[in-house]
């Protein structure tokens, strides 16, 4: 039978997830972890539409510790979502196949995800402290 | 070399030829994500701690409101289309992986409706 040649899967508990592999898991974690993440969203856009009342209700609710690491998160992983979909992008369209490139790549990922944040995070404490 | 086995050949069980719609769909939504999802962002950390009238006024504005209506649908379906490739990875039992898959988009539907009525009524200054 020709399945005897079909190729197997590593075997995941003794072997050394690459770099690429971390990032592919990732990007489907991050991707369900964002699908329930839309709660805070629809929250949110329904505080502000239901008053000032509610609305002050979720933003404390966002401005308190637990808020700002829930959304920290949701931050980064929506940018990792982003910046790894747009490496996936370029795969769709037939190029950075090469191992040596998908390692830069996913290097270039992680900086890009990771400075986006950095910078959405230093945008919001610059307007909070200017009002 | 093929990777199917004889019998996979031989009854044919291919492509229901519906696969494309699926993965063409994820990746526009993708591509339309990628500036909404920027601007969006960038739009909510200024507004961080701005008071009540400010964010009211600039979530509602005509292209802003248009914008964010737009980002949501595609938000929404571009979720409802992974979510569903996740299921049918992992979930082997038809009846479970139908259920999984019908719940979760009934539920990002009634999501993507509530945030979308919520945004009109703000735009239009209920």
């Amino acid at each position: 039978m020709s399945t005897n040649n079909r190729p197997l899967s590593p075997h995941l508990d003794v072997y050394k997830l690459p770099l690429s592999a971390l990032l592919s898991i990732l990007h489907r974690g991050t991707g369900a972890a964002l699908s329930v993440g839309t709660i805070v969203l629809v929250w949110w856009l329904m505080a502000l539409a239901g008053g000032e009342e509610s609305f002050q209700v979720a933003q404390s609710f966002m401005g308190s510790i637990l808020g700002r690491l829930v959304l920290f998160g949701w931050s980064f992983a929506l940018f990792f979502h982003m910046s790894n979909g747009i490496r996936h992008l370029f795969w769709d369209a037939g190029y950075g196949f090469d191992k040596q490139v998908v390692e830069k790549t996913s290097l270039i990922v992680i900086g890009f995800a990771g400075s986006l944040t950095i910078l959405v995070w230093i945008v919001a404490f610059a307007f909070g402290i200017g009002e | 070399m093929s990777l199917r086995s004889p019998l996979g050949q031989a009854k044919g069980l291919g492509s229901a030829k519906e696969g494309l719609h699926h993965w063409w769909a994820q990746r526009v939504t993708a591509i339309a994500l990628i500036p909404l999802t920027i601007w969006f962002a960038f739009k909510v950390a200024v507004l961080s701690m701005a008071d009540y009238e400010t964010v009211l006024a600039c979530i509602g504005s005509p292209w802003s409101a248009a914008l964010i209506v737009s980002l949501l649908i595609a938000v929404f379906y571009h979720a409802a289309l992974g979510m569903q490739v996740i299921y049918e990875d992992y979930i082997s039992h038809k009846g479970a992986r139908i259920g999984a898959i019908m719940g979760t988009n009934l539920l990002l539907f009634l999501l993507a409706i509530a945030a979308i009525i919520a945004v009109v009524r703000i735009a239009l200054g209920g």
